[in-house]
């Protein structure tokens, strides 16, 4: 067991990171919303399974295969931006649909979190019954959609002693750090990234403040839709093909990896992110990888009695804020 | 069997009030209510009539076995839940592993060591709870959404480990669990409601009455007494429960262990009536369903909880005819319902006063301003 793990340990920390940069991106939706909301927005998932498809209608419809260099970085930046704009657009509906009646009525966040599940399953079963096969042309059961060839090329780009890097594990991670660094300075230098974090912090004392709280809340579903695009382009990336339910697991590893850096502060999703994808990785290289989901939930337990406000702790409320 | 006290009354009027029968049912005498529960439960044991059924289940389907392999499974789960979290307040996402743990104690017990369907009863009754513990015990120092996330967690580790495990047959699943032996052929009506098999769900279904009025009793005399108030008291405020000296996380493990003994109870019964439960059976998606029956009911009202899962689970059957689209419906029914009645189909009148000060134990949504309480909120204040 502990061999397996010796020899894996460089292509799990390779793999663990593309997964996290993935996992990272999603949490950055859940812990933002659950910033300024605290709900869960289980519709999150969902969010970036509509992403996902929108990348594979992109690559669909340029027809390109076997892409390698900087090509296919245009084409998974074009994926990116297809995606984002779907998935940032749909959250911004779900947003207005959804939660702003409920906001509205004072709801309890219990029923904001029924709300949830229920868009969740709603967009779910959209995309399942009417618009897959509206756009793609197949039955409902068609099972997993991929593109009909490869569109890109795997190969390896650094390779250092044992240590090799490819192409997509390479974007991947460099085009989800480029996103949080974008996200960490909107948040922190502009405007209305100072809207989202005194709402999050004191939301009657902002609007006093003057801050359009309905307008706040709807940049943060938007921004938060459009890493969820993002990570749903890296994601085709490396899987290059995607289902209905495809959002459902990694949807609640990625609020996972939001609590465990401290749910509502954007840093600790990254770090949670991170943290959960290597582990679950260097997991499955020791248990087998029918254990990885076990092995991750399995450590948020753990990692939640020592730290039961997660690793970084919650500030966007509190104290950075 | 004045165990309910009198709450003040405000009369209102305004939309689906219940008011009116909440007072009669507040001053009605003893007998009266006993009627009533008499009423309810020979209503109970008439519902799986054909006649009924043409009505509510769709053609070609079997209402009976609708009745027991659906909607009592999951009035019973709601019950479960609704300790956990209507009472307590805490927020389980993960309820389901408690409905596997039941399912498979019976699978194990019952195809590999020949124990009887009563045995294993009792046997998985005691292993949810203890699982309720384990799980409970590490984590109930978490609040809210942590909370959340570990039960959610959890869920998925039951759900996984069965389905890794070659012990229970992985991703196959367990075949031929027995029936329950049956008890009696004494016939009434054409049904011999004793006698268990594949044939006929409505014995089943008995059974499930049968448990579900014990769960009732059961939680509504816990509600109606110290604990139940210390759950209340942990729902609306841990910290100033805690300050006056209730023990906090012993009444949480309770409520945990409560609601999963119950759930537990529902696996069992589940996995005899199928004969076979497979990991797939154990989805995230019935944790979601059973937590969306508590709060549309009404979240901490037990006829609330009850409506809930009957809306839950025999709305998707009902419109079994629209096929593909039904959880299309289904899902937008769950938003278009929580933004009409978030306080639920039927909450209790304590519940709705709640609701309406403090959110319930759970809070309210963030980013809300000052006093734009309306519905619910307006209609308790006036």
């Amino acid at each position: 067991m502990l061999d397996d793990f010796i020899n894996q340990f460089w292509p799990s920390t390779i793999d663990g990171l593309s997964l996290g940069a993935i996992y990272a991106l999603l949490a950055l939706g859940y812990t933002m919303v659950y910033g300024v909301l605290r709900l869960i927005n289980f519709a999150h998932a969902d969010i970036f399974m509509a992403g996902t498809f929108a990348a594979l209608w992109t690559v669909r419809g340029l027809g390109v295969s076997d892409l390698n260099g900087i090509a296919l970085i245009g084409v998974v930046a074009l994926c990116g931006v297809v995606a984002g704009a779907v998935a940032g657009g749909g959250a911004m509906l779900l947003e207005v649909v959804a939660y702003r009646p409920l906001r509205k009525r004072g709801a309890s966040r219990l029923a904001a979190l029924i709300s949830a599940i229920g868009a969740s399953i709603f967009i779910q079963q959209l995309f399942a019954t009417v618009l897959v096969p509206w756009i793609f042309g197949t039955s409902k059961e068609g099972g997993k959609l991929p593109v009909s060839e490869h569109f890109r090329e795997m190969t390896t780009v650094i390779s250092i002693g044992p240590i090799e890097i490819t192409n997509v594990a390479l974007i991947i991670f460099f085009g989800a750090v480029l996103m949080m660094v974008a996200l960490d300075q909107f948040v922190n230098r502009t405007r209305l990234g100072r809207g989202i974090r005194s709402t999050a912090q004191d939301p009657e004392t902002a609007v006093l403040m003057g801050v359009n709280i309905d307008r706040v809340v709807s940049v943060t579903f938007v921004v938060g839709g459009v890493m969820a695009g993002v990570a749903a382009a890296l994601y085709f990336l490396r899987f290059e093909q995607t289902e209905y339910f495809v959002g459902f697991l990694l949807g609640i590893k990625a609020f996972t990896a939001a609590v465990l850096g401290g749910i509502g502060n954007i840093r600790g999703a990254l770090v949670g992110g991170f943290v959960l994808g290597l582990l679950e990785m260097y997991g499955s290289s020791i248990f087998g990888s029918e254990w990885r989901d076990v092995v991750a939930f399995t450590l948020l337990i753990l990692i939640l009695m020592f730290r039961p406000t997660g690793i970084l702790g919650e500030s966007l409320q509190r104290a950075r804020a | 069997m004045n165990m309910t006290k009198k709450l003040p009354s405000k009369s209102n009027g305004g939309g689906l009030s219940l008011d009116p029968l909440r007072d009669w049912w507040a001053g009605a005498a003893g007998w009266q209510r006993w009627g009533v529960y008499v009423l309810l439960i020979i209503g109970a044991l008439l519902l799986p009539h054909q006649a009924i059924g043409s009505f509510m289940a769709p053609s070609g389907a079997d209402w009976a076995s609708m009745l027991s392999d659906q909607i009592a499974i999951y009035v019973l789960l709601a019950i479960g839940l609704n300790v956990v979290v209507g009472m307590a307040g805490l927020l389980d996402l993960g309820y389901v592993a408690f409905y596997a743990v039941g399912g498979y104690t019976i699978a194990i017990f019952a195809v590999k060591y020949d124990w009887s369907f009563w045995e294993t009863l009792v046997l998985a009754i005691v292993f949810a709870a203890a699982s309720g513990v384990i799980l409970g015990a590490p984590t109930l120092r978490l609040r809210g959404d942590y909370l959340a996330i570990v039960t959610l967690g959890f869920g998925e580790i039951v759900k996984r480990t069965a389905n890794n495990s070659d012990y229970v047959n992985g991703p196959r699943g367990v075949q031929g669990i027995p029936h329950p032996p049956t008890l009696s052929e004494w016939e009434i009506f054409g049904v011999q409601p004793f006698s268990y098999g594949i044939l006929d769900s409505r014995p089943y279904y008995y059974m499930l009455v049968f448990f579900i009025v014990l769960a009732i009793i059961f939680v509504r005399r816990l509600e109606k007494s110290r604990v139940g108030r210390a759950w209340t008291s942990i729902r609306e405020d841990e910290d100033a429960a805690e300050l006056m000296g209730v023990p906090t996380f012993r009444f949480k493990l309770a409520a945990f262990a409560i609601g999963a003994a119950i759930g537990g109870s529902g696996g069992v019964v589940f996995a005899a009536k199928q004969t076979s439960i497979l990991p797939t059976n154990f989805e995230f998606m019935v944790s979601a369903l059973v937590l969306a029956a508590v709060v549309l009911g009404g979240s901490g009202s037990i006829p609330g909880a009850m409506l809930g899962a009957f809306v839950v689970a025999w709305l998707p059957e009902r419109f079994r005819f629209l096929e593909d689209y039904r959880m299309l419906i289904f899902g937008a029914a769950l938003v278009v319902m929580m933004i009409f009645r978030p306080e639920g189909l039927w909450p209790s009148r304590q519940r709705k006063a709640e609701l309406a000060e403090g959110g319930g134990g759970m809070g309210h949504m963030g980013a809300e301003v000052g006093e734009q309480q309306t519905g619910a909120a307006a209609e308790v204040t006036k």
